[in-house]
């Protein structure tokens, strides 16, 4: 249905900073408080209260600035942005409005159908709004201001995006960016970072963008995929029936897995924005942004890069390797321990045999029970010939279930696992489970003469040029080593014998 | 007479206590509150406790440098435990949980809180007329109105209930009050103290100051009220500095010599009353005998200030005000429908009218397709505003003129021509714009013996210089000795 229409996609995402304290007063930030307990007379606003610009959440912008590539303005301008709702204390949010602190930038990203640069429009720094709460009050509404004055970094992105697809693929590597230079903790279900969809529809081949519709809210990527599949089947039913679409913000409710109109655009806000009287413009001198530029990590899209470069894998599994700091620092420890020359066995099981792993148990890669230098440990025997690949498949499921007998009480004495120690630990494991590979030449040689002995047929079928018969004597000196011939050294043998 | 300097001498010689002090100024207060209506608020418990602490620490001796002086604080003051209602029926139910900086400052130098004085509502008004509270009458004929908005304070010093008292200037909400009830007001150059526990009508323009009888005591005030704070983020952190420095120094027969004074032409035309005309050359010539000398200056875009502080002073307050939406304190209706009905009843009872006008100015200059026009354009020309002063500022070192056109006039006259009450802020409301200080004194009498304000403005930072002249002026002249006879 989409062939003749061409989707647009903006998004506004909201990623909370992660400071210790809010961004115009001294409360903490912690998650999950009792209600009220963590709003100051500032965060409640008072008569007579001021707000104090914390540094912390400037020094986050100025890492996402630097880390897409954006203007850091020098100068910017904390606006008020007025209206009236009983979660919002001052009437007013304390938000950017001309000028915001991160002008441009933006952000590559992968999918199937390879790189793309998506252009970001700006990034501005504001205060998160309590929240109302609706249950438990018999027909009234409570009010917790905990969340009230949480700093947030909105980032808003050019209509570049073109799918729903697409338009995952950027939440989630600016979600892994975020996480990645430290100033996002990205849990979702805590609402630390929620995306509003821009989404419009317009004939293939049309210039100029169709009317949007603003999707609000949206705090899981799966939530985001569904909302804007949905949105752009209303719109381009609406058109295709001889409607038109009208501008309005409409919320996603994924019980229905349907987006519903909150206000059109005449009932929008007139937010009156104005400079805020009660803060000078933020002036960042040069010398900060320098500061902050040497101590940033290296960044996803350059590590990426280096992956491809240096080690010869895919731009895919380099993606993937690069989804997270702890993800890539998993590889790189593999790497270290392992051999660069060995690089890309070490992504195939990362992104396997881990991966899977990881997801069976549903941990993080931080909480694998394999570390890298263990993984390491068990490569290295296939690369030296001691297990087949897929016996060490066994061995790793096997580590997975043990390792951390040996691993985890080390670390929590603060020692390491010595690679000797891990070695052993692997040998122990293919010993017990005798997958040890056989590669004497003589042992295998006594196997290929038997085989061929009692498959005289076979043989014969071979030499009158059947291939297949060939495999079929590969498979039965496998079998009589119990699949622990090297398969490498039983080919070579039998092409010998055979005189092939 | 008894000024605050010469109060803190008693007591420091034990020739008074402060809690003696402290009955006489509440006794006083309470005999004059049906005629001037100039409290809100009175603590005679906090006032006596505050009073005994303060003679203890004058018997050990480690009294700080105002200690035992009563003082009476603007109701826009948040003062901790103390009920704060800047004026308005939204606040009537609401204790401050509290100190502002500049209450917090003048409790370490050992004042003792009195009470809260009446003022305009959210400070909005120049004839404290506008108080939920009732009017404030000014003590030198109480059919007249004492100025506004800090009404209450201006009338309590002139009518010698407290030695001294804080107000907030706006628009010339210290100053003209100031001028029309015949005592001190100083407004200090925004940023030197803080607005932090100060209830906001225009942040960019709000600037807390001390009324007193004279000069020095403003001097002395000031010195406790100054400073920085890292709470107010428009505070200005510079090194501390005594006020009252030059005022100790020996002044001579010609203690202004080389002070050059600008007489801005727009400050003498049409629309000041001839009384406060003569009064002027009067005033002119006795700082002449002091060794001054006048130049002729210009503000050509003064005359835009009106304009442009009724564009800029009720968009801020219109944004600032939201606050009070009857969600988590002060007044809330009782019946309504929904959260939209509860905003507007709330909001239609809590404020008055002044309070709604403004509002509803403010909203309007910040809406779409508005701003431009209004509130930008009048951030232009305060602008333009700023240079003037600058440049007038390399031609002379004071500039002096009326603090208001008129004497007080009579309750009632104004308050049905807005713009009639706005324009007696004319010759104030530049210092708010620009942010530089500039005093009143008492400096003349009107023909129906009204006290007439003579306004002294310097450039940034230059308290200490305007606090000099206007004391220079106070040895040479007698104008702020004039009490009403409501005080005797």
């Amino acid at each position: 249905m989409t062939r003749d229409y061409e989707v647009v996609i903006g998004l506004e995402t909201h990623a909370q900073l992660s400071t210790a304290a809010k961004i115009f007063s001294g409360s903490s930030t912690r998650f999950g408080a009792a209600p009220n307990t963590q709003a100051s007379a500032v965060d409640i606003a008072l008569p007579g209260v001021l707000p104090v610009l914390n540094r912390g959440a400037v020094e986050r912008a100025i890492r996402f600035g630097l880390a897409v590539g954006g203007t850091i303005n020098t100068r910017s301008v904390f606006a008020r942005k007025n209206y009236f709702y009983p979660d919002l204390p001052k009437g007013y949010q304390i938000s950017q409005y001309e000028i915001p602190v991160v002008q441009g930038g933006g952000i590559t990203i992968v999918t199937e159908a390879g790189e793309k640069r998506v252009r970001l429009t700006r990034a501005h720094l504001e205060e998160d709004a309590g929240k109302s709460l609706h249950e438990d009050f018999h027909g009234m509404t409570g009010i917790d201001l905990n969340r009230a004055g949480t700093p947030l970094l909105e980032i808003v992105s050019e209509p570049d995006l073109r799918s729903a697809a697409e338009a995952v693929a950027y939440a989630k590597t600016l979600h892994s960016l975020v996480m990645w230079i430290g100033i996002c903790d990205g849990n979702m279900q805590e609402g630390s970072f929620r995306c509003d969809a821009n989404v419009s529809v317009r004939p293939r081949g049309e210039t100029r963008l169709g009317t949007r519709c603003e999707i609000k809210n949206l705090n899981s990527f799966r939530f985001l995929q569904h909302a804007i599949e949905f949105e752009v089947r209303r719109q381009i039913e609406l058109v295709e029936d001889g409607g038109t679409v009208v501008q309005e913000t409409r919320l996603y409710d994924p019980d229905r897995n349907e987006t519903r109109s909150m206000r059109s655009k005449e009932e929008a806000h007139d937010y009156r924005y104005f400079p805020d009287p009660d803060l000078p413009p933020l002036v960042i001198d040069p010398a900060w942004i320098e500061r902050t530029e040497r101590d940033m990590p290296e960044l996803p899209d350059a590590m990426r890069e280096r992956f491809v470069a240096s080690h010869g894998i895919s731009a895919y599994e380099a993606t993937a390797l690069t989804s997270s700091p702890a993800m890539a620092r998993y590889f790189e420890d593999t790497v270290t321990a392992l051999g660069a020359q060995h690089a890309r066995l070490a992504a195939t099981w990362i992104l396997g045999e881990v991966s899977a792993a990881l997801n069976r148990a549903e941990l993080d890669i931080a909480q694998a029970k394999v570390s890298a230098r263990a993984l390491a440990g068990l490569l290295a025997r296939i690369v030296d010939n001691t297990i087949s690949g897929k016996a060490a498949k066994d061995v790793f499921d096997e580590m997975w279930r043990r390792t951390s007998s040996i691993e985890v009480p080390l670390t929590s004495l603060g020692m390491r696992a010595t690679a000797g120690s891990l070695t052993a630990f692997v040998d122990s494991i293919i010993d017990e489970k005798g997958l040890r590979q056989i590669s004497d030449e003589g042992a295998i040689a006594k196997l290929v003469d038997d085989v061929l002995a009692a498959n005289a047929g076979i043989v014969a079928e071979y030499r009158t040029g059947k291939e297949k018969a060939f495999n079929s004597l590969v498979g039965k000196v496998m079998g009589a080593s119990k699949g622990k011939a090297n398969p490498a050294q039983v080919n070579a043998l039998l092409k010998r014998k055979l005189g092939a | 007479m008894e000024t605050v300097a010469d109060l803190a001498a008693a007591l420091r010689a034990r020739k008074l206590s402060s809690v003696e002090l402290t009955e006489q100024t509440l006794t006083r207060i309470e005999a004059a509150q049906q005629a001037l209506n100039a409290f809100i608020t009175v603590d005679r418990d906090g006032a006596l406790a505050a009073a005994r602490a303060a003679d203890a620490a004058i018997a050990r001796g480690d009294a700080p440098p105002l200690a035992g002086i009563p003082i009476a604080h603007k109701d826009v003051l948040m003062t901790a435990g103390l009920r704060t209602t800047c004026g308005s029926r939204m606040l009537d139910n609401f204790t401050a949980p509290y100190d502002a900086h500049v209450v917090q400052g003048l409790k370490a130098a050992g004042t003792v809180l009195v009470g809260k004085t009446n003022m305009d509502e959210f400070a909005m008004g120049s004839s404290n007329e506008t108080s939920w509270y009732g009017p404030v009458r000014n003590p030198w004929d109480t059919r007249y109105v004492p100025g506004g908005s800090s009404g209450g304070s201006a009338a309590s010093v002139a009518a010698r209930l407290v030695p001294a008292a804080t107000g907030t200037d706006t628009g010339g909400s210290i100053r003209q009050p100031a001028a029309l009830s015949g005592v001190c007001g100083l407004k200090p150059t925004y940023g030197i103290c803080s607005r932090y526990g100060l209830i906001a009508f225009a942040s960019s323009l709000d600037t807390p100051g001390p009324f007193a009888r004279t000069a020095e005591d403003c001097a002395l005030l000031l010195n406790a009220m100054a400073g920085h704070d890292a709470r107010d983020s428009t505070s200005i952190d510079r090194p501390k500095e005594d006020y009252a420095r030059k005022l100790r120094q020996a002044g001579g027969a010609r203690p202004l010599e080389g002070l050059r004074i600008g007489l801005p032409r727009e400050y003498f035309g049409d629309g000041v009353a001839p009384d406060v005309m003569s009064a002027m050359e009067t005033v002119i010539a006795d700082l002449r005998k002091l060794g001054a000398t006048t130049v002729d200056v210009t503000l050509p875009a003064v005359k835009y200030s009106v304009p442009v502080y009724y564009v800029i002073a009720p968009a801020e307050a219109s944004s600032n005000l939201s606050r009070f939406d009857g969600v988590r304190y002060g007044h809330r209706a009782t019946q309504y429908r929904d959260l939209t009905d509860m905003y507007c009843k709330t909001r239609a009872e809590g404020f008055g009218a002044e309070v709604k006008r403004r509002i509803l100015v403010g909203t309007y200059v910040l809406s779409h397709g508005y701003y431009d026009a209004y509130y930008l354009k009048a951030q232009q020309v305060r602008r333009l505003i700023a240079d003037d002063f600058q440049r007038a500022f390399a031609q002379c070192e004071i500039i002096l003129g009326p603090t208001a056109p008129t004497a007080a006039f009579e309750l009632g006259a104004k308050t049905d021509d807005p713009v009639q009450m706005y324009l007696n802020d004319i010759f104030t409301i530049a210092g708010n714009l620009t942010g530089t200080p500039a005093i009143s004194i008492p400096g003349g009498l009107s023909h129906q013996g009204l006290p007439i304000g003579l306004q002294l403005q310097a450039n940034y930072f230059e308290e200490a210089r305007l606090l000099e002249v206007a004391h220079r002026f106070q040895q040479a002249t007698d104008w702020h000795r004039r009490a009403p006879a409501f005080a005797t």
